[in-house]
């Protein structure tokens, strides 16, 4: 019962924070550039040209009515043409998003895979070597520049030891050769799908640099919180009882300390997935990753607002999504969340 | 020879201010069978006797002990593997003791697994017993449930069937009913003396608490600032203390003082746990002190199976 | 010194000693660059992309521009940027904060709600779309960043005010009719505003690595003005065959970073806070 009022509270919440979401977004792509209509008449506008894309856009109209026009349409999925290729936003998105989601959703999983551990294991040695490099390797990990990270981790894997690809979601000898058929975009459930295995492993292959590049800041933080959490669980008395009660070393740390740590560890996988949807701007440049960030980082030189509007929207959904889901999961593993 | 078996154990910390210590000097000797209660006010070193007994002191703790044996083994070698096979722990605050987030079965479940080689539905079996043993009327229903939907006095009957979960004939109780009402405190000592009576255990039940000591102990230590002061049969340590600080707690019971009376507290305070102390440890807090109980470590006072520690001589007792 | 070993350990009092290092190349740049002209930006074609050698420290990138000097040149536009962000986002998220936790009540909720808007967002694409709408340029990206930054200080002053605003001398000052105004500027601003600047001046790393990440995308100030992360962008054209173009200047990003990092360790393991995620 509480549970359920608190998960109905937490949508009104999330409702309430995508209306101020789209207002501001609103704002920012259509009310601080200084003329979006010379823009979207394309390239050296004549004065006719640049009233009729006032009229087309209906720039005239008063800011509430074109508030209330720009949310029913990103309500509807309509998100209008692109300034720069005068096609459909929506389709567009439909062809990057799953790439995104894919390197996100990768990502996230190996920062926890990663970091959780690291942090047990730190906060278990507390003090001695494990731990300090542990702790070492975290803040590194933390303070290093994405794009940095990206283009050592290329130089490293595909240009010294050749045993990864440098860029790209598909080798040429797949994707030209022998293309997938498109079925949900996800390269690795289309090579399932279709029974390619080669592909399969092709697009793993080329998961593994940004998904390494996006875990690892992350990774660091989730190390931190995993090991302050369980520093301060492995002195509570419940501890001290279990190992009373006989229960092995392992056991006590993974069985029993580390279910009381999973709210910092479903803190990390909201702010992993926000990082690396994020980060994907810079990794996707880098790695040639045909998702949202490069579609992004495209628009932004074409100052393509449409399309910087679309995305910001999309991705703050998807995170604001993401982050009712943890809210929800934390009530369901710690049932006392939920009470206060 | 008695199941505990201590003499002269000391244990001390290391801190950048000095060695605290923990404890100074106890010895104690527990029967197969009996209730044996350790008594004294916060810091005399109770809980951290039953903690070095477990084993579980915090890091970097030093113990040192002329006799440091459970059973005849010596704890300081076989504590870890005498902890949870031979030795239990009831702790004191069974809202603290349980982990918050993990059901009572699953936890019941952990404790049998630790110790016995039997199939799931065997386990499950085995802690709806158990919980049925320690008078929890809805076994079941108990077992679907987390900590916090629990009463105090239900969370330590689900400890109590912990620390019997594991096997253990010997239960160190640290303070098991501080933390209860004073009815449910009263059921819980009735409950851990049937479980004495039926299962043959013997309990170290420390307390702050005459009252616990007068209900439920067959014998008791009296502890003052890590030492062991006083030792006895309850009938004898209550109705005829020999250290004066015996009689001070005992003075400080609101039923002995007469109605409306204030409460006779006992005067100034424990020495601070990093000194040093030459004679005896309760001479500036004693009404009766002479010159020579703050220069002399006190001899022993021997009354059949009861002794203490007093300069003072047997019959001003 | 050995005061301040004792305070903050020895990672970090060499973090706090690298800090230091920066804020002096910073001010000195022009006296200590190799080549003050190249760092300001003039091109030297005649040693264009050469590798690091005695002439050219770290370098040369590919107008011919020694990388140490456009580096040290850099770090007073990075360290400017880092400083700017966090100060724009105090100006916004301290009163906000402070006018939350003071008043309580429906302009708490009003406010914490319009934060909560911007706290929505994954940052660094916020900043982005702002930047973007503001067009490139160094006070634009450092707007662009602070805009999505001060929600954090808002939400700490909020913090720091709600337990002051319990303490018997605010209370005793209220009842003795001071003004709202006079109470916050005489008791409660000086007293939030020590924790907030510690950790406002430890946010000056991961808010110069944003920085850094909006002018990589080629947001932040332009050229020929040297800057950290669009000499990294610039550099990717020729890497990994010219691989000290782009890892120079990212390499310095990092250690400025990793240094205010462990400071922000160091202090915060002293006074036993706990650690904020910010990003």
């Amino acid at each position: 019962m509480e549970l359920l009022r608190y998960i109905l509270r937490r949508m009104i919440l999330s409702a309430f924070v995508v209306v101020g979401v789209t207002f501001l977004v609103f704002i920012v792509a259509q009310v601080v550039p200084s003329d979006p209509a010379a823009l979207y008449a394309g390239p050296r506008p004549t004065a006719e040209q640049i009233e009729k894309a006032r009229q087309e856009l209906n720039l005239d109209a008063p800011l509430p009515a074109r508030f209330a026009t720009f949310a029913g349409a990103m309500a509807s999925g309509d998100f209008g043409i692109s300034y720069k290729s005068r096609r459909l936003i929506a389709e567009d998105l439909r062809a990057y998003l799953p790439a995104t989601l894919e390197l996100a959703v990768f990502s996230t999983g190996l920062a926890l895979l990663i970091g959780i551990p690291l942090g047990v294991v730190a906060a278990a040695r507390q003090g001695r070597w494990p731990d300090r490099l542990g702790s070492l390797g975290s803040i590194a990990a933390v303070a290093m520049p994405t794009f940095f990270l990206a283009m050592l981790l290329q130089l490293v894997f595909a240009q010294w030891l050749g045993i990864l690809p440098l860029s790209g979601r598909l080798s040429r000898e797949i994707s030209i050769a022998a293309p997938l058929p498109v079925v949900t975009n996800f390269a690795m459930i289309d090579a399932l799908l279709a029974g390619r295995l080669d592909a399969f492993v092709d697009a793993v292959k080329h998961l593994i640099l940004p998904a390494l590049t996006l875990a690892s800041y992350p990774a660091g933080v989730a190390m931190r919180l995993t090991r302050s959490a369980m520093i301060e669980i492995l002195e509570r008395r419940h501890v001290v009882a279990a190992r009373a009660l006989g229960l092995s070393e392992p056991r006590i740390l993974f069985g029993h300390a580390l279910p009381n740590a999973m709210g910092p560890a479903l803190t990390v996988i909201g702010l992993s997935f926000a990082y690396a949807l994020t980060g994907a701007v810079l990794v996707e440049i880098i790695f040639a990753w045909p998702g949202l960030g490069r579609y992004v980082s495209e628009a932004i030189l074409a100052k393509d607002f449409p399309v910087i509007a679309a995305v910001t929207m999309v991705v703050t959904i998807c995170y604001v999504a993401m982050n009712l889901l943890i809210d929800i999961a934390q009530a369901l593993v710690d049932p006392r969340v939920a009470l206060s | 020879m008695p199941l505990i078996d201590i003499r002269d154990l000391s244990v001390s910390i290391p801190t950048p201010d000095g060695d605290v210590h923990a404890v100074r000097s106890v010895s104690l000797e527990i029967e197969r069978g009996e209730i044996h209660g350790v008594i004294g006010e916060s810091g005399c070193g109770k809980t951290m006797t039953g903690m070095a007994v477990l084993g579980l002191v915090p890091k970097g703790a030093r113990i040192t002990a002329e006799r440091f044996h459970f059973d005849g083994e010596d704890l300081r070698e076989k504590a870890q593997s005498l902890r949870g096979r031979h030795i239990g722990l009831i702790s004191q605050d069974p809202a603290a003791a349980l982990n918050p987030v993990l059901s009572i079965a699953r936890q019941m479940d952990d404790v049998i697994r630790a110790h016995r080689d039997l199939p799931r539905k065997a386990r499950r079996a085995e802690a709806a017993s158990l919980l049925a043993a320690t008078g929890l009327p809805d076994p079941e229903r108990v077992l679907k449930s987390y900590p916090h939907q629990l009463s105090g006095g239900m969370q330590q009957r689900v400890v109590i069937a912990q620390a019997l979960a594991t096997g253990a004939d010997f239960l160190i109780a640290d303070e098991p009913t501080t933390a209860l009402d004073v009815s449910v405190g009263a059921q819980v000592l009735a409950l851990l003396r049937r479980l004495v009576a039926e299962r043959g255990l013997t309990v170290l039940m420390i307390t702050h608490d005459m009252d616990v000591i007068a209900e439920a102990c067959d014998r008791a230590t009296v502890l003052y600032a890590g030492r062991s002061v006083e030792t006895g049969p309850v009938e004898a340590v209550l109705n005829r203390p020999g250290h004066p600080y015996t009689r001070a707690l005992l003075a400080a019971l609101p039923d002995a003082a007469p109605h409306g009376a204030r409460l006779a507290a006992i005067e100034g305070s424990i020495p601070p746990p990093r000194s040093a102390i030459a004679g005896c440890a309760f001479a500036p807090r004693c009404p009766q002190a002479m010159p020579v109980c703050a220069a002399e470590p006190p001899p022993e006072r021997v009354r059949g199976t009861h002794r203490w520690l007093c300069h003072l001589p047997e019959d001003a007792a | 010194m050995t005061k301040l070993v004792h305070r903050l350990g020895w990672p970090g009092t060499l973090a706090l000693g690298i800090v230091v290092l920066f804020v002096l190349v910073a001010i000195l740049a022009p006296w200590i660059a190799p080549y003050p002209a190249q760092g300001a930006g003039a091109p030297n074609v005649i040693a264009k992309l050469r590798p690091p050698s005695a002439d050219y420290w770290l370098g040369t990138d590919h107008l011919g521009r020694d990388i140490l000097s456009r580096i040290i040149y850099g770090t007073r536009v990075s360290l400017t940027n880092g400083v700017l962000i966090v100060a724009f986002s105090l100006l916004i998220g301290l009163p906000v904060g402070l006018a939350a936790g003071y008043f309580g009540g429906w302009v708490d909720e009003a406010l914490m709600r319009g934060t909560d808007v911007f706290l929505a967002f994954p940052a660094l694409l916020l900043a982005v779309l702002m930047a973007a709408a503001l067009g490139p340029g160094f006070l634009n990206s450092i707007i662009a960043v602070a805009v999505t930054w001060w929600p954090w200080y808002a939400r700490l002053a909020r913090a720091e005010v709600l337990v002051l605003r319990g303490q018997p001398y605010v209370e005793a000052a209220r009842l003795a009719g001071v003004s709202h105004p006079r109470i916050i500027l005489r008791h409660i601003l000086p007293a939030t505003g020590r924790p907030l600047t510690v950790q406002a001046a430890l946010d000056v790393g991961p808010a110069l690595l944003t920085a850094a990440a909006l002018s990589f995308l080629g947001l932040g100030v332009l050229p020929p003005t040297a800057d950290w992360g669009q000499m990294v962008d610039a550099g990717r054209k020729f890497f990994p065959a010219r691989w000290w173009y782009s890892a120079m200047p990212g390499l310095t990003i990092f250690i400025v970073a990793l240094a205010f990092s462990v400071l922000g360790d160091a202090l915060r393991e002293r006074k036993g806070g706990a650690a904020r995620a910010s990003h």
